[in-house]
């Protein structure tokens, strides 16, 4: 079991980390890195909770090796806040009660954020849809995706 | 464990050869990972399949199409070119999992795992799509029906990769089209799935295909199901047949995920569902 | 000092607003910290063995492999957890279940543990444990384990409540009966009776955080445990029980958590890894995996129910009866009598009789599930309800308004009620524009009741005003979803200042009075109560403070608005003092200002729902879609609306959930087939509708601002008022949960063949 080591960019700062080579890059985020906002929920992909950005693209990072961070760009919600400044959708998450216990949330904020960024004013279902990667199972969803469309607006008005 | 990130299919293949242990192709890892996760495999070797260019890109063409085999649902799904000569392949790759799967997971990964649920797999048979491999001396083109041999278990050797699929010309008033069933909206694997393609002439059906997912050991291609509606205008009477030849080609279990009864059943009621689509698509009314 | 309950009418300022909650900034950031997000010096990571075996003879467990390999720090048996228990047979059980003693009663039944230095050795430990198991003949099924000849689960299970006691160990642990009148004379009198048995399969609450815990033992007997909990107080007292620590040497610490939904009232792998912790007196981290938490985790029952209603024409049941069987896995329970005790709690009944029989099987130990055993026998009764009401050809909104419980009904479970919500939900319902709205083909409308008791148990908080007039807010209940924020309102409320002047912590619990746990939908209730209590103590406090500052009699000062002011021709005219600056002179008046009360919570007021539910059914597939849900619900008094709308909301998804696809399925070799979010299919946000609510505040008269408890009731109506819809849209009757698409379509099928 050889580690190795891993530079890779995290929320725009250069990280080092090594790992064993079979290590998900959830558990080096967390356990590595420092990142425990990344949460996880299932380990299989089934439940969002662990939801980063990779390239830009949305995926779970249980479903990614350590070791294939090298030389890419992650982004966590740890990175979703300008400064002080909260990110719109982590403003109307708080200001429309959209969590419960918060597990969910980071993952979830991160979906939206992917799915804003492709879709700026998603229909109901287009946000149903896109965040069905990520479950919540204190909400019924309902204030989230109210959560979402406040937001979407909120960043179209902006624009 | 070794992880390798090899940049040419050849280099792949040479690692897999010469391992001596387990060793297994990353391309999304949505399969690969969950498996490690489930303590099912210990590989020793990892081959990275992502930094190939050749595996990384797709071509569009009414003369015919090739996307790479570390191609991801997501790009798939960005691509309108290939959406619009090959609707069904594409939605029915888009279907797996989540957006985040879909940022991973890509078309041959879903062929090699060889779940009979696996749902690209009867959109691309039903296209016709074929399976570029690449070993260690020679490179072969196979039909994707061909890899599949049983659930997890493919045609492919061991120093095997598959580097692309390809899709055939497509015809003028083409169509195809994919459906499955679960339970929920989304996230679930298909209890039952039905592929179509087609090709209609003064709205009379002229060739087709029709294929079914989880009936059965390995993904279906059903000839009957396809003779059934060929040389009809789908009325009723042929999409009763067509249901009908569906469900009999039908050996399917009874699993955590449905049973015998109701996937022979729903078997019938998709595909006649994704023929009407597939129809119209080519333009029929 | 004794405190006035009763409800006041007082006009609220701050209750019943909607600020943002304390931990919000935390939670959106990613800085919450939950059970698997602590760490420790030298931390070893904790790996638990279970059970392949639904039922199997431990013959030996050879564990000398594992403790040579390099990096294992501990490995743990049964053996390293003696029996401390003197003989207290529900300590037993919870030690038993977390660590087989002998024998593994269900599949995922710890075995054995390790402490490593990381996961990749503790995983390899784990395999070079080798046990060897005889498999015993297993049960899974609530029926099948009450049949002769069903393999019997522990030879110690004598049915209690039987008379004459029973010599012969059986699988049912008790017979509970509840009721009053005469159910036959009841029945005899009827015009209809509709008589039919009802199963659910069972369901997990699927929080979304696994079990996570960090546990710290020295060779002294001290220990730290950090967890996510429902009750840290409670896990500490099992805990030092079970362990042989003094209660006072064992300091818990609550981590944020991740979801509980009575899931987290029960130890599971705590005391191992506290255990595991003492013997290699290092910190050990255990985290389950989602595999485990379905496996070896808390379900709730699945049940077989027969319930039988008979009414006259007119609409008046003359006599209702169950009979419920609640399997609560390998150890004995409670589940059926909750069961017993809530099914008709909904109606006011002459003759009445619940006999509910709590059984045994090869499955894991069920724990609580929001309102626990309510929605099962609510879904035989409100869907029995819907039969009876078509039968006598009435509306089945109306037939439940003529029987509806009342203020003065007596209770099928005993008491009678003070002023509850049942009548005015139903009203509500009625006049609700959901229930006018036009539906299209292949859709169908369903509505049904629920019932809950809620709970109020020991309280206690400690509130402390700071030196500049601010109010620190101390409670030992967890906050499971928006508590702290309705909590701090509560104090705001009381003492007349600003929401944003209190933060409300929950301490450790070395560092507060036992408090229950966060169960039974007590957290706002009981803690909210105990603050208005500790609120008031602080407002003598500030009272007589200003009375030296003054220098004028305490009895002229009165608080007002945050201030205090002084009464009477002489004082009148003093300036008034903020509660900033009587603060700001504390320590010249007599030190720290603050307010304590310890409390057993008790009234905690009834709560009762009415759902209304539109479905449509693909009668080619049998795939139902929920496409317009609306809860309406007695809150007593809304404290913060959002949260009570969440705890509606998030009721009913979990209920849908139920109603519709989430069950176990266990395969003949007695082994769970689906532990994982892929096939235990809880909903995603793709299949629900927005879920409207309405909040209905008929005041609880035992809570000073009028509040119940609001976090569970809302679970129970959904598998009825779901399968009234399905019926309502395709006429096919489903009694069987899941109604999955399978298990409908099959109906379809048969109805048409008949």
């Amino acid at each position: 079991m050889s580690a190795v080591l891993v530079s890779t960019t995290v929320n725009g700062d250069t990280v080092e980390f090594a790992c064993p080579q079979d290590e998900t890059l959830l558990d080096a985020l967390r356990n590595r890195v420092g990142l425990t906002g990344v949460k996880e929920g299932c380990g299989t992909g089934d439940c969002g909770a662990c939801s980063i950005t990779l390239n830009g693209r949305l995926v779970c990072s249980c479903l990614v090796l350590g070791v294939e961070a090298s030389g890419n760009s992650i982004e966590t919600v740890e990175g979703m806040a300008d400064g002080n400044k909260l990110h719109p959708l982590q403003e109307k998450f708080i200001e429309h009660a959209a969590l419960q216990c918060g597990i969910c949330t980071p993952g979830f904020l991160v979906a939206a954020k992917a799915l804003l960024e492709r879709k700026p004013n998603p229909t109901v279902e287009e946000i149903r849809y896109a965040l069905a990667g990520n479950l919540c199972r204190c909400t019924g969803y309902d204030k989230i995706v109210r959560a979402v469309q406040a937001a979407a607006k909120e960043m179209r008005k902006k624009k | 464990m070794r992880f390798e990130s090899p940049a040419t299919s050849k280099e792949a293949v040479a690692l897999l050869a010469s391992e001596k242990g387990h060793a297994y192709i990353l391309a999304g890892g949505t399969d690969l990972l969950v498996r490690m996760k489930m303590d099912l495999i210990e590989p020793d070797l990892i081959v990275d399949i992502k930094g190939i260019p050749a595996m990384q890109s797709i071509n569009a063409s009414s003369t015919g199409s090739r996307i790479g085999a570390a191609v991801s649902g997501a790009e798939l799904g960005e691509h309108n070119k290939l959406k619009k000569l090959w609707p069904g392949v594409v939605e029915a790759t888009n279907l797996i999992g989540s957006d985040q799967i879909q940022g991973r997971c890509t078309m041959v990964g879903n062929l090699c795992n060889a779940s009979p649920a696996a749902d690209a797999v009867p959109a691309l048979i039903a296209a016709g799509a074929k399976a570029v491999i690449v070993g260690k001396n020679k490179r072969r083109t196979v039909a994707v029906e061909k890899i599949i041999t049983g659930p997890g278990q493919t045609s492919l050797a061991r120093d095997e990769v598959i580097e692309a699929i390809t899709l055939p010309k497509r015809a003028p008033r083409s169509g195809d089209a994919y459906l499955r069933f679960i339970p929920r909206t989304e996230m679930d694997i298909a209890v039952v799935s039905a592929g179509i393609n087609l090709t209609i002439s003064r709205g009379i059906v002229t060739s087709a295909r029709v294929a079914l997912g989880a009936v059965a050991a390995t993904p279906l291609l059903v000839p009957g199901a396809a003779r059934a509606i060929i040389g009809t205008k789908l009325d009723d009477g042929a999409l009763d047949k067509l249901a009908a030849a569906c469900s009999r080609a039908c050996k399917p279990i009874d699993d955590k995920r449905g049973t015998i009864e109701y996937r022979t059943r729903v078997a019938g009621v998709l595909a006649r569902r994704a023929a009407k689509i597939a129809y119209q698509r080519a333009g029929g009314a | 000092m004794a405190h006035d309950y009763s409800y006041t009418k007082q006009k609220f300022k701050v209750i019943g607003t909607r600020p943002e909650r304390p931990d919000g900034i935390d939670k959106v950031t990613g800085r919450a910290k939950y059970g698997a997000d602590a760490t420790a010096p030298g931390q070893l990571v904790g790996l638990i063995l279970r059970s392949p075996h639904a039922h199997a003879i431990i013959k030996k467990i050879d564990t000398s492999k594992a403790e040579k390999l390099p990096g294992v720090k501990a490995v743990l048996t049964c053996a390293d957890l003696p029996d401390l228990t003197g003989g207290n047979r529900d300590l037993q059980n919870i030690l038993e279940n977390c660590m087989a003693r002998g024998r593994a009663l269900y599949d995922g039944h710890a075995v054995a543990a390790v402490a490593a230095v990381d996961a990749q050795t503790a995983k390899k430990a784990l395999k070079l444990i080798k046990v060897q198991y005889k498999a015993l003949p297993h049960v899974t099924d609530v029926d099948e384990a009450i049949l002769p000849g069903a393999p019997i689960i522990h030879d110690w299970v004598f049915t209690r409540g039987i008379d004459p006691a029973p010599t012969e160990p059986s699988n049912i642990s008790q017979r509970t009966q509840f009721g009053h009148g005469d159910v036959e004379a009841g029945f005899a009198k009827a015009d209809v009776i509709i008589e039919k048995t009802w199963k659910t399969e069972q369901t997990h609450q699927g929080y979304i955080e696994p079990h996570a815990c960090l546990a710290s033992v020295g060779p002294d007997g001290s220990g730290e445990l950090w967890v996510t909990t429902q009750g840290h107080f409670t896990f500490r007292n099992v805990c030092s029980s079970l362990l042989g620590m003094d209660v006072a040497k064992l300091k818990v610490t609550a981590s944020e958590i991740g979801g509980g939904f009575g899931g987290k009232t029960h130890v599971w792998m705590e005391p191992v890894a506290l255990a595991l912790s003492r013997k290699a007196n290092r910190p050990v981290k255990v985290v389950m995996s989602r595999e485990e938490v379905f496996r070896a985790s808390g379900p709730t029952s699945s049940t077989s129910v027969d319930v039988k209603i008979g009414a006259k024409k007119n609409g008046v049941i003359t006599a209702a009866s169950a009979e419920l069987r609640y399997q609560g896995g390998a150890f004995p329970g409670i589940w059926a009598m909750l069961g017993a005790m809530t099914s008709f709690a909904c109606y006011d009944l002459k003759n009445v009789k619940t006999v509910g029989y709590d059984i045994l099987c090869n499955r894991p130990k069920v724990t609580a599930y929001r309102a626990p055993s309510a929605p099962m026998a609510a879904f035989g009764v409100e869907s029995t309800m819907d039969m009876l009401a078509a039968e006598i050809g009435m509306n089945p909104l109306e037939f439940r308004l003529k029987n509806a419980a009342k203020q003065g009904t007596r209770a099928s479970y005993g008491p009678v009620y003070g002023p509850i919500g049942i009548k005015p939900t139903l009203n509500a319902v009625k006049n609700h524009p959901h229930m006018r709205a036009r539906l299209g083909k292949n859709q169908g409308r369903g509505m049904a009741c629920g019932f809950w008791f809620n709970f109020g148990g020991q309280t206690c908080v400690d509130l402390n005003v700071g030196i500049d007039g601010t109010v620190s807010l101390t409670v030992g209940t967890i906050d499971v979803g928006g508590s702290r924020a309705a909590i701090s309102l509560i104090a705001a409320e009381e003492l007349g200042i600003p929401y944003e002047q209190v933060k409300t912590n929950v301490a450790d619990t070395a560092s507060l009075g036992y408090n229950d746990m966060t169960e039974g939908s007590r957290g706002t209730f009981s803690t909210g109560m105990a603050t208005i209590f500790a609120a008031r103590n602080a407002i003598e406090v500030l009272r007589e403070r200003a009375a030296k500052m003054w220098d004028i009699p305490v009895d002229a000062v009165v608080w007002e608005n945050g201030e205090a002011r002084a009464t009477g021709k002489k004082h009148g005219n003093l300036p008034r003092l903020t509660i900033k600056q009587i603060a700001a002179k504390a320590g010249n008046t007599g030190g720290p200002i603050a307010g304590h009360n310890e409390v057993v919570a008790d009234n905690a007021g009834v709560s009762f729902a009415s759902h209304i539910c539109d479905v449509e059914v693909d009668p080619e597939t049998g795939a139902t879609r929920v496409i317009r849900y609306t809860v309406v619900q007695d809150a007593g008094k809304a404290i913060h609306p959002d949260y009570v709308e969440g705890q509606f909301q998030g009721g009913a998804a979990q209920g849908i959930g139920w109603a519709l696809n989430e069950e176990y399925i266990y395969g003949d070799d007695g082994r769970l087939q689906n532990p994982g979010f892929l096939d235990y299919r809880i909903p995603v946000c793709s299949d629900l509708p927005f879920i409207d609510t309405e909040i209905l505040e008929i005041p609880n008269p035992n809570h000073p601002y009028g509040v119940r408890g609001v976090g569970e009731t809302s679970i129970v109506p959904p598998l009825a008022a779901i399968g009234n819809a399905i019926s309502n849209a395709v006429g096919v009757r489903m009694d069987h949960v899941p109604m999955s698409p399978p298990r409908i379509l099959k109906a379809l099928d048969d109805a048409t063949s008949s």
